[in-house]
């Protein structure tokens, strides 16, 4: 299937991910749901907002994931990131995996989440009680 | 020649557009631009320095020479978190 990608303003859906890769031939499906947190780095954290260059993340997200299928065989793949503010407890990104079996959805799934960290270029701007900051590396 | 250069995240606080159109002399490369636009905006300049960069959504090295219509773009460091 073709690989679904959503960079979005609104609450991600996480049943319409998983059953966009739902198929016959899956087996397994591996889900990593990154959500809001109240901490970090030694601050209480209010809120997150998330900003992206749209167009170049997506493209890099649909090679990260061609690099999935390539390498594990993970054939059926949804990604969806957030942006906007968003609150404790609120998904950020949602990246489900479905494969015939389940090793190679987990280790597809944790590719696609580490790389698309450090390459996408998405980025992150913790509200915390003490001011706010862009957050790098 | 002009150039299109787009701002996110804690570039586009600094400077307070979405993007603007800035002419270069022909020949001009990334890093040209970077200084240009470093002595346009002064605060800009630690961020640019940590920053990569990306022409017509690809990233590319500093040397990359820049041409008419180019849409380039400044990415600060990613936010990427512990694993």
């Amino acid at each position: 299937m073709e690989p679904v990608i959503q960079i979005t303003r609104e609450p991600l859906n996480r049943e319409a991910l998983l059953a966009a890769v739902a198929a016959p031939e899956v087996g397994g499906i591996v889900i990593f749901e990154g959500v809001v947190r109240n901490h970090a780095r030694g601050k209480q954290i209010r809120y997150l907002e998330y900003d992206a260059y749209p167009e170049m993340a997506e493209q890099q997200i649909r090679r990260i994931v061609e690099e999935a299928r390539q390498r594990w065989g993970a054939e059926r793949v949804a990604v969806a990131h957030r942006l906007g503010r968003l609150e404790i407890g609120e998904a950020s990104v949602i990246i489900v995996v479905a494969t015939p079996h389940r090793a190679e959805a987990f280790e597809a799934c944790r590719y696609i989440i580490d790389t698309l960290k450090t390459t996408v270029p998405i980025w992150k701007k913790e509200v915390s009680l003490d001011g706010e900051a862009w957050v790098e590396g | 020649m002009k150039i299109r250069v787009r701002y996110f995240a804690g570039l586009r606080e600094i400077v307070g557009q979405d993007a603007e159109t800035l002419t270069v002399p022909e020949g001009t490369d990334v890093a040209g631009a970077r200084a240009l636009l470093s002595a346009r905006y002064s605060r800009l300049q630690p961020i640019l320095e940590r920053s990569l960069c990306a022409v017509n959504r690809e990233y590319v090295p500093a040397d990359r020479v820049l041409q008419e219509d180019d849409e380039l773009v400044f990415i600060p460091p990613l936010g990427g978190g512990a694993a």
